[in-house]
């Protein structure tokens, strides 16, 4: 019996504590409202959060370096979010194909709420909307990015967060 | 301590250069002189008898912008008349961005029958003066003693995928506000868009 127990403990901690390299399912549909709570954790972790899409060429070419940096810490005090800002009827014909093709490492979700107006000051009062544009933060530490990153840049925000 | 002060220095090197820069509401805003899709150039002081300005700044390539191709062309339809003309602003970089290169302009112009002129910022100058950062990403300039002042910077409504969802028409109330003599309120909205494409 003590042994069972042990063994629930191994698979346990082999399943929590690798959460991010699996291959992920189907990207969750969700509105600002639910989405809101990845913006807020006081965990101590560090949170990368991207907002793309499919279509916009700037944001596919920096996806490379967001992967190698989720290779790099994902299995550390890190948590990578793609925040995909397709259209809703782009899910299945787009989104999907879009995730299996690049082999996303990386979690995604659709944020599905047009009132975009509604939302945009409450991820950074600097987004004008634009994409992409990052959010990385621990705690209360926040930087908000509109534009591309590289690699390096990523790298030399996010390395000094981790312990 | 240290790494804590590299993390400021980064957020004010990408964080802050966007939004430096263009126009406030309230500001005296430039006219301009660009190549329309009919081969003519247009300024603002091509309509004398305009009250004001739709200034969309658009293109061709992003699904934003494309998503609000038929309400642009309503509002123009609307609100021309009423002496606010929609005038349309591709400001990328053809170089970065193909699908938006003045042939593909014209060619779109043509298929959806554009009533507003649909201009090339050619040097990328007029979308830096404005400050627009996206597509599409509206201006609306009022027309008050002779000088043109900008009065809503934002997006056209609230719902960028289904103009059917629409609960608030953002330039329309803008324009009715102005045609009472008031500015709008808002007078500042945002959405989500595409990056205009431009060298840095």
């Amino acid at each position: 019996m003590p042994a069972f127990f042990v063994n629930i403990l191994i698979l346990m901690h082999i399943v929590f504590s690798q959460p991010v390299l699996e291959a992920k399912s189907k990207p969750v549909i969700m509105d600002f409202a639910t989405f809101q709570q990845y913006l807020e954790h006081e965990n101590d972790t560090v949170y990368v959060i991207n907002f793309w899409a499919t279509w916009c060429a700037p944001c596919v070419k920096e996806l490379p370096d967001f992967e190698k940096l989720n290779q790099k810490f994902g299995n550390r005090n890190f948590k990578m979010l793609l925040v995909s800002l397709d259209f809703r009827k782009m899910y299945e014909t787009r989104l999907i194909p879009f995730i299996e093709e690049n082999k996303l490492s990386a979690e995604v979700i659709l944020l599905h709420d047009p009132d975009a107006n509604a939302w945009i000051d409450k991820v950074s009062p600097e987004w004008s909307g634009a994409i992409p544009a990052t959010l990385i933060y621990k705690n209360n530490f926040r930087v908000f990015h509109e534009g591309g990153y590289t690699f390096d840049e990523l790298n030399t925000i996010v390395e000094p967060l981790i312990p | 301590m240290k790494r804590f002060f590299s993390l400021i220095i980064y957020s004010l090197l990408f964080g802050f250069t966007l939004l430096a820069q263009g126009y406030k509401l309230g500001d005296k805003a430039m006219d301009f002189r660009l190549l329309n899709v009919d081969g003519k150039m247009v300024s603002m002081a091509d309509y004398p008898d305009a009250k004001g300005f739709i200034v969309i700044f658009t293109c061709n390539h992003c699904p934003y912008s494309v998503a609000y191709e038929d309400r642009k062309i309503a509002l123009s339809k609307q609100f021309e008349p009423l002496g606010y003309p929609v005038i349309a602003i591709n400001p990328n970089d053809s170089t970065l961005q193909p699908k938006d290169s003045y042939s593909q302009m014209i060619v779109r112009a043509n298929e959806k029958q554009f009533p507003y002129p649909y201009l090339l910022d050619a040097d990328q100058s007029v979308f830096k003066t404005y400050g627009a950062t996206r597509t599409p990403h509206v201006f609306i300039i009022n027309k008050e003693e002779g000088e043109l002042i900008v009065r809503y910077i934002g997006a056209i409504d609230n719902n960028y995928e289904d103009a059917d969802e629409v609960t608030e028409k953002y330039v329309e109330a803008a324009i009715a506000s102005l045609q009472k003599g008031e500015n709008p309120d808002p007078a500042f909205t945002k959405a989500v868009g595409c990056t205009i494409k431009f060298k840095k």
